[in-house]
């Protein structure tokens, strides 16, 4: 064994022995320091003779090599070692809980988010959202949509009144959206297609009634838009909104002063247990009053009845909440109950859409 | 609206079951709101015959009976005082649930004896209030002991309850009812009497009249009667009591039983007068001020000026349409009587009666509109029935005035029916349909295609061609009606939110991503507490609220979060993140109602979670945590945080040096954002602190960018570099300033401000803090030189003491 193999042995071992990275340095600086062995013969070579300095120039480059990879294969392999040491001691016991994140212990009101639903299933259909205030006058609220001061149906719908003006007139708490409509008619000329959601009040409290609740009307005038219509935006609004096909409907002939012919609207259902199934007609459960707009009401805003026509309905959001998602009272809606909103709430990221699902 | 089954034959000739006459009734605009038929909880009650009746041993006032049920014989224990042998009565065993005193029987002993089952009292099956002893049947009866006692007092007979919606009045009457299911197909409607038809033997002893100027005469246009002299007011017959106590009217006398009875039957109101008891001529004129009456109900009414009243000559006797006085009312005694028929305008009826608080059945068939037509039936009705129940003679009719025709000719084009329900019928479908329903159609079209149809005197809601559509469709079956797809607008839908609408929604969800709740708070709150935000106007106060806690519009949707929040913490559920955004209310004006997003944070309940935690407990909320909701917020409705300036003018329910109002110029106040003032907190009786954030999402400004572009992205090459600067400035010094300063100084190249640390200590001197920025530079072109970066930072320095005073810290 030439001289040259022995120290490449020496090195060779030396390197597999070295028991860390600071060991394993020191090997490295005895052999390819400046002042190393394989550095050493390095320098030496160019006191060779040029037919010596080739053959040996190449052994010890040879040398050099070896002895590098293997310092570079240990060095890893030691890195390795003690990377794995420390990742050892690093345990974290991941049982430890975390802070909720905000936007999950965040809520959307149910009534939001239904409102959201019925706007994203009539926008689908063509029908813009107009709004109104609640403060509203006599006028707009009753008499131009046909219920003059002394009509039974103003006592019905228990009116909150503001103190009469020095001119004698007063305001009220809009009992219906349906000033909406006459605002949007005075406004706009057909064809109009609205829907009009919003709070109203009524002086009016028990389990099933609260005296301010939220209402969805809805408004098609054009020239020909008769019940068939009506019938059939209906129909597809509950298949979409309770997210059932086979839902049935029964229309019943009623009075409202600003619809004529007028009906009120019943969801056919049957009781599982707790839970209320949509279809069949085992049991029916009002949900919406509608018709044909009134004539007096089409004049009271301008339009030429003998020309124009449509229907008009309305409907308690609140009451379609509690239909949808099984809440059992109307009364939380507006307790302001953090284990209640927790519970009936939405997420912020469940945005309803058409294509996504309501 | 309430009439039995039997009684709706009466008028009624069909073959329908019971359920399909509800079905009906419902589908046509009567609704069904409730069937009871009063044999279901009587099924087990039988007639009995007590045998024996022997003194109780043990209490005086009991009796051991020998009941006879058909069967067997019983031993029943029995207190009622006419409880003797042979009576025939109604039984009830052991295992039966009594509705008048709601109780199931069960095997007893009373005082010792043994009782197996009861003897019953009406009150006790709730046919009467009588409770002074059992039941006590006619001879006539034995047959039947052992049988059924609901078939023996004929008691199957369904209760119908249906809502009468107020263009109506013509079914407030059975007979109304009847001519509906009649025109739907459920039966023909039976010829009806028209009551006495002869001339009357004298003349009325009592004159009638109308005393009114021209003006007020619509008021009472139609007053008639008939004395009737002779009669006996006895108890009505049990017929009679059966049907008014079954419809819940409590039998009082032949006379008055009568009135009622043909109020419900025809809906047509009536009156009768004790004659003997009236002064003079009776009339129908303007009640005046500081006249009075007793009335029926007990009560005195003196507020009758302007009032129609019928009066004699001395005294007022009652309240036309709408309540009789109790001093010339028919009682036992009385051998002579008036009957009053008279017409009253419903509106005049309407004002008078919601005046006075008077809700009786007669207002509330004259507020709807009685049948005009019927004034002279309505007398000749009531003849007809006192002249068989209690005899007696009667006089010529008498009459005052004329009642309108209450008829209308209408112009109608068949085709209608077609246009407004899409329904294709015939011509005599629909005139056949309005025929049924007793409207009169022309039988040939004029010019312009229509035919002329008169409504009948009993439908005043009828006005126009929309109305008569009603009726056939109604009649018809909206069943009939076939959905249509509605025309859709052609392609996508478009988007339809408003810039508004779209706003409310991004606030909810922006607040909610930051963890809040969202409630839904009332839109009224307590005096005290709108005034504590600024509100309590009198404009915005309600004349009628439901209760004193709802009396006031809010001003703020701070005080209903504050109180809702104060409810959570008080069941246990502690730092309560609310928010709502809601109309509020600054006036009664529709400029004065405006939308407003809120958030509160209470106790510890910051951004990033609430109360104790392994990793670190949460700090108590600051202005800061309201102050990051309020940019957030901002933010979110897509307005630049960096353009937004802040005030420390706020308004008195903030923390005076904890809180800012957010500002858009000097004059756009867009929100304000702090800490609850204490002392509001504790005028709401809620444990603090409280941090909120308002933003009126009215006061924000519209986007005017049409396009959809985001324009071209400024894209540097080069490293962006930092610069730590240390400003020692007046305590009193808003770090903002010193942040505007500092990046005014290059605004092209100074991308970023931060400030990381404030300093304040004795090594700075009293009344000073160091305020220490981070700017970072962004070389456009090329890389900066040593000295352009020391000018830049010249600059800074020079731009920090110009607006702040504040020197470099060295």
């Amino acid at each position: 064994m030439s001289e040259l193999e022995t120290l490449e042995q020496q090195l060779l071992t030396a390197i597999k022995e070295a028991a860390d990275l600071k060991a394993l340095e020191e090997v490295r600086i005895e052999a390819l320091g400046k002042k190393g062995k394989i550095s050493a013969l390095m320098q030496g070579l160019g006191k060779m003779p040029p037919e010596e300095r080739k053959s040996f120039g190449q052994s010890v480059n040879s040398v050099k090599q070896s002895v590098s990879t293997a310092l570079e294969e240990r060095k890893a392999a030691l890195e390795l070692a003690a990377l794995n040491l420390r990742l050892e001691t690093e345990r974290e016991d991941i049982t430890l809980p975390v802070r909720e994140a905000p936007v999950n212990q965040g809520r959307i009101h149910p009534i939001s988010q239904v409102w959201e639903e019925i706007t994203e299933i009539f926008a689908d259909l063509g029908f813009a959202m107009a709004e109104g205030p609640h403060i509203e006058t006599d006028d707009n609220n009753f008499t131009k949509l046909n219920i003059p001061d002394e009509h039974p149906a103003r006592q019905e719908h228990d009116t909150f009144y503001f103190n009469p003006k020095e001119d004698g007139s007063r305001r009220v708490l809009r009992t219906h959206t349906s000033p909406v409509q006459i605002r949007t008619m005075e406004t706009t000329k057909p064809p109009i297609r609205i829907i009009a959601p919003g709070r109203v009040f009524r002086s009016d409290s028990d389990q099933t009634h609260t005296p301010m609740f939220h209402q969805i009307e809805g408004l098609v005038i054009d020239e020909a838009t008769h019940m068939g219509h009506l019938k059939w935006v209906l129909e597809e609004f509950c298949k979409a909104f309770f997210e059932v096909d086979d839902v049935t409907m029964r229309f019943r002939a009623s009075h409202f002063p600003f619809t004529e012919p007028s009906a009120e609207v019943d969801i056919g259902y049957s009781k599982v247990g707790d839970e209320v199934r949509f279809g069949g007609d085992e049991n029916w459960m009002e949900i919406l009053g509608c018709g044909m707009v009134h004539p007096n009401v089409l004049k009271n805003v301008g339009l030429d009845p003998e020309i124009y026509q449509g229907f008009a309905f309305g409907m308690g959001i609140d009451r379609l909440a509690t239909l949808k998602y099984g809440m059992p009272d109307l009364r939380p809606f507006f307790a302001g109950d953090i284990n209640w909103l927790r519970h009936y709430g939405f997420s912020v990221l469940n945005v309803p859409t058409i294509a996504g699902g309501l | 609206m309430k009439f039995t089954l039997s009684w709706l034959k009466d008028h009624l000739d069909t073959d329908a079951s019971l359920d399909e006459i509800l079905a009906k009734l419902t589908l046509i605009g009567l609704e069904v709101e409730e069937v009871i038929n009063p044999a279901e909880a009587l099924a087990n009650f039988t007639i009995a015959r007590i045998e024996k009746a022997e003194p109780h041993p043990d209490a005086d006032k009991l009796q051991v009976c020998t009941v006879n049920n058909g069967k067997e014989t019983l031993q029943v224990v029995c207190g009622a005082p006419n409880a003797r042998a042979g009576l025939i009565g109604v039984f009830a065993p052991v295992g039966t649930y009594v509705p008048g005193i709601d109780f199931t029987l069960t095997k007893a002993k009373i005082r010792g004896v043994e009782s197996l089952g009861m003897m019953c009292s009406e009150s006790e099956l709730e046919l009467s209030e009588d409770h002074e002893g059992i039941i006590d049947l006619d001879e006539t009866a034995k047959d039947s002991v052992g049988t059924s006692y609901v078939d023996y007092a004929g008691l199957d007979d369904p209760v119908i309850d249906i809502y009468i919606t107020p263009n109506r009045p013509d079914c407030l009457g059975v007979r109304g009812v009847a001519r509906d299911l009649a025109a739907a197909g459920l039966g023909t409607l039976k010829p009806a009497t028209n009551g006495y038809a002869e001339k009357g033997s004298f003349k009325s002893p009592t004159g009638i009249s109308l005393e009114f100027a021209k003006e007020s005469s619509y008021i009472c246009p139609a007053f008639w009667g008939r004395y009737i002299k002779g009669v006996k007011n006895t108890p009505s017959p049990a017929w009679l009591q059966k049907r008014l106590r079954a419809i819940g009217l409590r039998p009082i006398n032949a006379l008055v039983d009568i009135t009622n009875y043909i109020s419900f039957d025809r809906g047509r109101p009536l009156h009768v007068y004790d004659a003997d008891k009236l002064n003079g001529t009776v009339s129908a004129r303007l009640g005046k001020k500081g006249e009075s009456f007793l009335a029926l109900d007990d009560k005195e009414y003196d507020d009758l000026e302007g009032a129609c009243v019928i009066a004699d000559e001395k005294n007022v006797l009652g309240l036309g349409g709408i309540l009789g006085g109790q001093p010339s009312g028919s009682t036992e005694e009385t051998v002579n009587v008036l009957i009053e028929s008279a017409y009253f305008d419903p509106i005049s009826i309407a004002m008078t009666g919601r005046k006075l608080g008077i809700n009786s059945d007669a207002r509330y068939r004259f507020e709807r509109g009685i049948d005009p037509q019927s004034v002279e039936l309505g007398v000749n009705l009531a003849t007809e029935m006192i002249l068989e129940l209690c005899g007696g003679e009667p006089s010529e009719l008498i009459k005052a005035g004329e009642p309108p025709k209450g008829t209308k000719d209408i112009s109608f084009d068949p085709a209608r029916v077609t246009k407004l329900t899409g329904v294709e019928l015939k011509d005599k479908e629909v005139t056949k349909t309005l025929d049924d329903l007793g409207f009169k159609a022309g039988k040939t079209k004029g010019k312009d295609g229509t035919l002329t149809i008169t409504s009948p005197s009993w439908r005043p809601d009828i006005d126009g061609p929309a109305d008569l559509v009603e009726e056939v469709i109604r009649i018809i079956g909206l069943d009939k009606v076939t959905p249509t797809p509605l025309p859709r607008p052609f392609g996508i839908a478009r988007p339809v939110l408003t810039e508004k609408q779209k706003r409310v929604r991004l606030a909810k969800r922006a607040l909610a991503a930051r963890g809040a709740v969202e409630a839904i708070t009332w839109s009224f709150i307590k005096d005290q507490e709108a005034k504590l935000f600024g509100g309590g106007s009198a404009e915005l106060k309600l004349a009628n609220p439901i209760s004193a806690d709802m009396s006031d519009m809010r001003p703020s949707l701070l005080p209903g979060l504050i109180t809702a929040a104060g409810r959570n913490i008080a069941h246990g559920q502690n730092d309560p993140v609310l928010m709502e955004v809601g109309e509020v209310y600054h006036s009664d004006e529709d400029d004065g109602q405006q939308v407003s997003a809120t958030i509160i944070r209470t106790g510890t309940g910051g951004h990033q979670g609430s109360s104790r935690h392994w990793s670190g407990n949460a700090e108590k909320v600051t202005v800061f945590d309201a102050k990051a909701d309020a940019i957030a917020l901002m933010e979110a409705l897509g307005q630049e945080a960096g353009r937004l300036q802040f005030s420390t003018e706020v308004p008195a329910w903030y923390h005076p040096g904890r809180a800012a109002a957010i500002k858009l110029g000097p004059k756009i106040t867009l929100g304000v954002f702090g800490e609850i003032h204490p002392s509001v907190l504790k005028a709401l009786d809620v444990k603090g602190p409280i941090v909120a954030a308002e933003i009126n999402l009215d006061a924000l400004p519209v986007s005017k960018r049409k396009s959809t572009s985001k324009g071209a992205m400024e894209i540097s090459e080069l490293q962006p570099l930092t610069r730590d600067f240390a400003f020692i400035v007046e305590s009193s010094t808003p770090a903002g300033d010193v942040i505007r300063a500092a990046a005014s100084a290059d605004k092209k190249l100074i991308t970023n401000i931060t400030l990381f640390d404030v300093f304040e200590g004795e090594s700075l001197g009293a009344g000073k803090k160091s305020l220490a920025i981070e700017a970072t530079l962004q070389p456009k072109a090329k890389t900066m030189t040593d000295e352009e970066i020391d000018a830049i930072a010249d600059k800074i320095i020079a731009a920090v003491k110009k607006a702040t005073g504040g020197e470099i810290r060295s």
